[in-house]
């Protein structure tokens, strides 16, 4: 038993704490901002935050704060409250949840602070459209809305110059809402923080290459948190130094994410949030590791786009040529490249309602890994944060089958 | 001498198949009830005194189906995907796909020349085109579930039924009967529908010949029927079609 529990902690990711702590600080400073005279804006998971960090305006992230429902098992409540209003189940979770929330101040930390201002940005989905006017209209608050044109191959000229043009459109509103200039120099500084933060991530996920894998993608969900919502700071950065250097550290001395990683598995789309260690559990239970996952290499993904010296004019490309905005075939590449990258021998799909951008198409993809690589895959299906969706056995079933099929043919 | 047992413990049925020296035995069915662990025990008890075993002559047993965990005295749980391909293939080698349909999921499965599972698909969120709904059609209908196959094989003009729903078409089915459409009409209805929605799966995952329906629902001679003309190749069904899985569950016990 004592051996059990020293196991366990040697495996225990020690800058897990360090993160809920920043988080923690982050919520509360948002929460307070009233006090200290801070404007709060709410922007959406793929919106261009460095100018509002640049403008020194608190981003807050529903979508951020719908994970954090879905994990506290808060989501299937809160969605039926927006449901009561007439919103179809068949809505986005974190919409439905998020509205819910606004309406009762409910959720893991009793709602967000009221917003100053709206800014969404559509490369990851159309439903934000609909979702942020609502809560325009609910809050009467300004919304800007950042529309990126869908690039099915490759980025013409014409959605450049749009895209580009926007970024202007944006640094008025936000010296409209404001009531000050908008600040270049401060600009540029946090666009090279930006860039530098990226690639820090890019490396953490990079460090599960390594057999074993010293993390898993649930453990990366939970990492997640800091690039995306205060990407383009110095704390952002120190931060994942210190992660990847405990990565790094883990590598060294062996120490693997799961006891026994005998198989290395692929994950696509977001994560089912409410069952997080449930998933975690039943694939160790199986010596099977998570070792990688298509949604939070996408915070890392646009690096190739972005320029540091030159932040304000490459973020248009960067933010418009994200994962969820590229055609089918793209993304069919993306995939491949990690399932030789990471040397994976099977894809677990999750087949997310909620998300019809990232999972419409998922099943050509699953016939092109399945074709090119010859990995099996499995397909999984919920709501990402409305735990009423999930069926416990049904699913158990399904991830049996293809661990025994794995193991059959390893 | 070794001998090994497989139950399956399904949703409406518990199956239970002993194998001795790689031949089957024998099998059994019984309900399920409410305790599946009561149900696999009761099963194979039952099939042991017929074929005249002591349970203490059980080398090992292998549980499957939906309550294989909680089947205590078993060696291993392994899913129905699995037992069920390699039942199968256990019963006839050269079959390359399987579809399975029980009470409450519908599965396509694609094996290879050894019966190992390549590939599978199912349907658990959904009863259309499982053995629920025809269940539900039969009282609906005040038909026994078991004359099914044979009425519809009399139909002249198969009813269209276009709810994908099974309550709905519950609904849509009891207002036919009132239009007057006649019984056998729209039972091959059903079975159209029933078809439709199993071959959509199994398409997904690309089945071919030599393919083999098992579960319960295989039993139904106009669904088989029906999914033959809607995949457009023969179906093997074998007599033991229900208890295939438990087959393939005594299969894998004496791999373990």
């Amino acid at each position: 038993m004592a051996d059990e529990a020293k196991e366990k902690d040697k495996r225990k990711m020690k800058s897990a704490k360090t993160m809920r702590d920043i988080m923690t600080n982050y919520y509360i400073e948002a929460k307070t901002a009233g006090e200290t005279g801070k404007k709060v804006a709410w922007i959406t998971s793929g919106g261009p935050v460095e100018p509002l960090i640049a403008m020194d305006v608190i981003p807050v992230y529903p979508e951020n704060h719908g994970a954090m429902i879905g994990a506290s098992k808060m989501g299937g409540e809160l969605c039926e409250k927006a449901e009561e209003l007439g919103y179809s189940g068949d809505i986005c979770s974190y919409a439905r949840s998020d509205i819910g929330c606004s309406l009762v101040d409910g959720g893991p930390i009793g709602g967000l602070p009221k917003p100053d201002m709206l800014i969404c940005c559509n490369n990851i989905c159309g439903t934000v459209m609909k979702w942020y006017e609502v809560q325009a209209r609910y809050y009467d608050i300004p919304l800007f809305i950042f529309d990126t044109p869908f690039c099915h191959t490759g980025y013409a000229d014409e959605a450049k110059k749009y895209v580009r043009k926007q970024i202007d459109e944006y640094t008025d509103f936000l010296e409209g809402v404001c009531g000050s200039k908008f600040d270049h120099d401060r600009m540029e500084e946090v666009g090279r923080l930006s860039v530098e933060g990226q690639r820090l991530w890019q490396e953490v996920l990079d460090t599960s290459m390594n057999k074993p894998s010293p993390m898993t993608c649930f453990d990366a969900f939970f990492f997640l948190a800091l690039i995306v919502t205060l990407r383009g700071t110095q704390e952002t950065i120190d931060f994942y130094r210190d992660l990847l250097e405990e990565m790094k550290g883990r590598v060294a001395e062996g120490i693997s994410a799961i006891p026994n990683e005998r198989y290395r598995l692929l994950w696509d789309n977001l994560p089912i949030w409410y069952r997080i260690k449930w998933l975690s559990q039943k694939f160790a239970s199986h010596d099977a590791c998570l070792v990688a996952d298509t949604y939070t290499s996408a915070w890392c993904g646009s690096l190739k786009y972005m320029d540091e010296n030159n932040f304000l004019d490459s973020m248009a490309e960067g933010y418009t040529r994200i994962y969820l905005n590229i055609g089918v075939d793209e993304m069919i590449k993306i995939v491949l490249e990690m399932v030789d990258k990471y040397d994976v021998d099977g894809f677990v799909m999750h087949s997310n309602r909620s998300c019809k951008p990232y999972s419409l198409g998922q099943y050509d993809i699953q016939k092109a890994v399945q074709r090119e690589k010859g990995i099996p895959s499995l397909i999984i299906e919920s709501h990402m944060v409305d735990e009423r969706s999930f069926s416990e056995s049904q699913t158990e079933t399904r991830i049996d089958a293809f661990m025994e099929m794995i193991r059959q043919k390893k | 001498m070794m001998i090994t047992a497989g139950v399956d413990i399904g949703s409406i049925t518990a199956k239970a198949a002993v194998i001795v020296d790689g031949k089957v035995k024998g099998t059994k069915v019984d309900f399920t009830g409410y305790n599946a662990e009561q149900a696999g025990k009761r099963v194979l008890d039952e099939l042991l005194s017929e074929v005249g075993l002591d349970d203490r002559s059980i080398d090992r047993v292998v549980s499957t189906g939906y309550g294989r965990n909680s089947v205590q005295f078993a060696d291993k749980a392994i899913t129905e995907i699995i037992c069920h391909g390699t039942g199968a293939h256990f019963l006839n080698p050269r079959v390359r796909a399987i579809i399975d349909v029980g009470g409450q999921d519908s599965k396509a499965m694609v094996v290879d020349p050894e019966g190992r599972v390549r590939d599978f698909a199912m349907n658990d969120k959904c009863a259309a085109g499982t053995g629920r709904f025809l269940e539900v059609m039969a009282r609906a209908l005040e038909v026994d579930l078991g004359d099914f196959g044979t009425k519809s094989l009399k139909s002249d003009k198969p009813s269209k039924i276009s709810s994908i729903c099974t309550v709905f078409a519950e609904s849509e089915v009891i207002s036919l009967i009132s239009k007057g459409e006649k019984r056998e009409n729209i039972i091959a209805g059903i079975h159209d529908s029933v078809a439709s929605r199993i071959s959509a799966l199994a398409k997904r995952i690309g089945v071919g010949e030599p393919l083999m329906m098992t579960g319960g629902v295989a039993k139904n001679r106009g669904v088989v029927a029906a999914l033959e003309k809607k995949l457009a190749m023969p179906i093997e069904v074998l007599e033991s079609a229900q208890v295939n899985g438990a087959i393939g569950a005594a299969v894998m016990a004496a791999r373990l």
